[in-house]
């Protein structure tokens, strides 16, 4: 007797499981659509005539629409080899700078813990909310008396400056993880504290992976800083140089199209390959 | 165990390269900008007291296009805050949903992909799709005044939905099994148990992320300047305080530079950030802690 309607009790939740698998698929699958199909309609287009792209702009390109001139007004007129050339620069340096400051800092607050520590700490973390970009004014008049402005490395610095206290608040988060055995052991086999924190850090390399990974857009993708401390045309970086093409270049569709693809596609395979660090990164960063 | 001064030194060795680097151009530029907005450079550097700021607010066409620019700020912020946080913590549900487990990375790595994208690129993407002559829809949305700074908030929210998402994911995911466990005993629907389990313990992080969201959005710039320049049109309907800072500092073609005054304008932002997220860090957010596990 009581079998019966347990049975369907459970058939009932699986058709119910199942129902809500569909719908939860559904709604997905529209998001997702909503996030990538304007994508695909820039780079889909940006392989297409300007007929072809004002003809039907929602049609892939056939035989007839196919056409490369985009991308090759983008290489001819652009600047894109050198300014790819100025992001991967400033990205890399600035990705490094912050990975070598932040890893050395965290330690140490985690590691020698004295009086000042955890205000020291709280100076760090604060940055995470701080908004750097309104002391623009000060930063510009630095850089001018430093005769940094309009180079690479004004950028470097003021990125690396900005990532840090997410980059801190990270390694601390994982540093703390370290069993303190291997510490101890380490120094009572007489290792330098540099040797110890060498021998720490293999067991950090997710963080550092993290670190890397969440400094790597923000500064790829800023406008902000390239226009205001390195806008001559040596040292533009891409975001700049699409920005400042995309301006000059209103009518000319398909190299406009043929810009953004560019300006775009690098990140997106990045972000695609290291999206578990990055996730990683920016739920340990903010969440501790 | 290393001794008291010892570890100082360490401590020192170790931190000040990253304290001289964040110091020198994070904090000091931000608290010297303050400083800057009490002197005038025009009268050899003299100091002006609140004159500044006196200019800012009573000066008819400055106050004007200051208030106009909070304004559209704070609408700014405003749409992000009921468009892109309910439907980013909607999306961070779904993710958890036991039924797609095994999908769950792939569409949390589409879902993210316009994150990844420069706003340079997201406002030329929306305005070639938007174009009247050829979009998809016929009414100029950016050209009109009434829908032009909602228009290009919800291009900025296309954007950045990926960013609440994640957070909100990694929150709900961190929720311990047991106490889940405990309500589907009890026989709760998956909505009742997401409203009254899951959401009041995720609720710090929802209000960080709102916070968050909130610095972010009031210096925002890039995708207003992106697609309308430092002047944003028509008639300044979509000037936030970012491009008004900018245009005050740098100057446009309608204004000359004015350093002071874009100090000024800096300061008066970085107050009104410091002073909202200080109260909500003191009244709300020790209230959520409580709820903590």
């Amino acid at each position: 007797m009581t079998t019966v309607p347990f049975k369907q009790r459970r058939v009932r939740l699986q058709k119910g499981e199942a129902a809500s698998a569909t719908l939860v698929h559904a709604l997905l699958i529209v998001f997702a659509i909503v996030a990538i199909l304007p994508i695909l309609v820039v780079v889909m287009n940006s392989f297409k005539t300007t007929m072809g792209i004002f003809g039907a702009p929602f049609a892939i390109p056939s035989a007839e629409t196919f056409n490369l001139d985009g991308y090759k007004n983008v290489f001819t007129r652009g600047n894109f080899a050198a300014n790819y050339a100025n992001s991967i620069i400033v990205t890399v340096a600035t990705i490094a700078a912050t990975i070598a400051l932040a890893t050395g800092a965290a330690w140490a607050l985690v590691e020698y813990k004295v009086r000042i520590s955890p205000l020291l700490t709280g100076f760090f973390i604060i940055g995470i909310m701080l908004p750097i970009r309104l002391g623009t004014v000060p930063i510009i008049k630095m850089m001018v008396a430093t005769g940094l402005i309009d180079t690479l490395a004004a950028l470097v610095l003021v990125y690396t400056a900005m990532q840090l206290p997410l980059a801190i608040a990270l390694m601390m988060t994982y540093f703390r993880s370290v069993p303190t055995e291997l510490k101890e052991a380490a120094r009572m086999d007489g290792a330098g504290e540099f040797r110890t924190l060498s021998i720490a850090l293999p067991l950090v390399r997710p963080g550092i992976a993290a670190v890397a990974s969440i400094t790597m857009l923000p500064v790829w993708n800023d406008l902000w800083f390239p226009l205001i401390l390195a806008p001559s045309k040596a040292n533009q970086t891409v975001t700049l140089g699409v920005q400042q093409f995309v301006g000059q270049f209103q009518s000319d569709y398909p190299a406009l199209l043929a810009a953004l693809t560019l300006g775009a596609l690098p990140l997106i395979v990045l972000f695609t390959v290291f999206s578990r660090q990055f996730i990683q990164g920016l739920s340990a960063g903010y969440g501790k | 165990m290393i001794r008291t001064g010892t570890r100082y030194r360490l401590l020192a060795l170790f931190v000040l390269p990253a304290l001289l680097v964040y110091g020198g151009f994070a904090v000091y530029p931000l608290l010297s900008s303050v400083a800057l907005s009490f002197f005038d450079s025009d009268n050899g550097g003299s100091f002006a007291g609140l004159g500044n700021y006196i200019y800012l607010f009573t000066d008819p066409y400055v106050s004007e296009r200051f208030w106009n620019a909070l304004r559209n700020s704070v609408l700014f912020f405003g749409i992000h805050l009921v468009v892109e946080l309910p439907i980013g913590l909607l999306m961070a549900a779904l993710l958890t949903s036991n039924s797609i487990r095994r999908s769950r990375g792939v569409y949390r790595t589409l879902l993210f992909i316009p994150a990844t994208l420069s706003v340079v690129i997201v406002g030329f993407l929306w305005r070639l799709i938007i174009n009247p002559l050829w979009g998809l829809v016929s009414f100029p949305l950016l050209g009109d005044a009434a829908t032009a700074l909602p228009t290009i908030s919800l291009m900025s929210v296309w954007q950045y939905i990926g960013i609440p998402m994640i957070f909100l994911f990694t929150a709900l995911i961190a929720i311990p099994n047991d106490i889940l466990e405990a309500s589907r005993i009890d026989g709760a629907r998956a909505w009742a148990t997401f409203w009254q389990i899951k959401f009041p313990l995720i609720l710090p992080q929802f209000g960080l992320i709102t916070i968050l969201t909130y610095i972010w959005t009031f210096n925002g710039f890039d995708i207003v300047y992106a697609l309308n320049g430092s002047a944003p049109g028509p008639n300044y309907s979509t000037d936030i305080l970012g491009t008004m800072f900018y245009r005050t500092f740098f100057g446009s073609s309608g204004q000359v530079a004015d350093t002071d005054l874009g100090a000024t304008i800096a300061s008066v932002v970085f107050f009104i950030i410091l002073v909202t997220t200080a109260a909500y860090f003191v009244v709300l957010q020790r209230r959520l802690k409580t709820y903590e596990l």
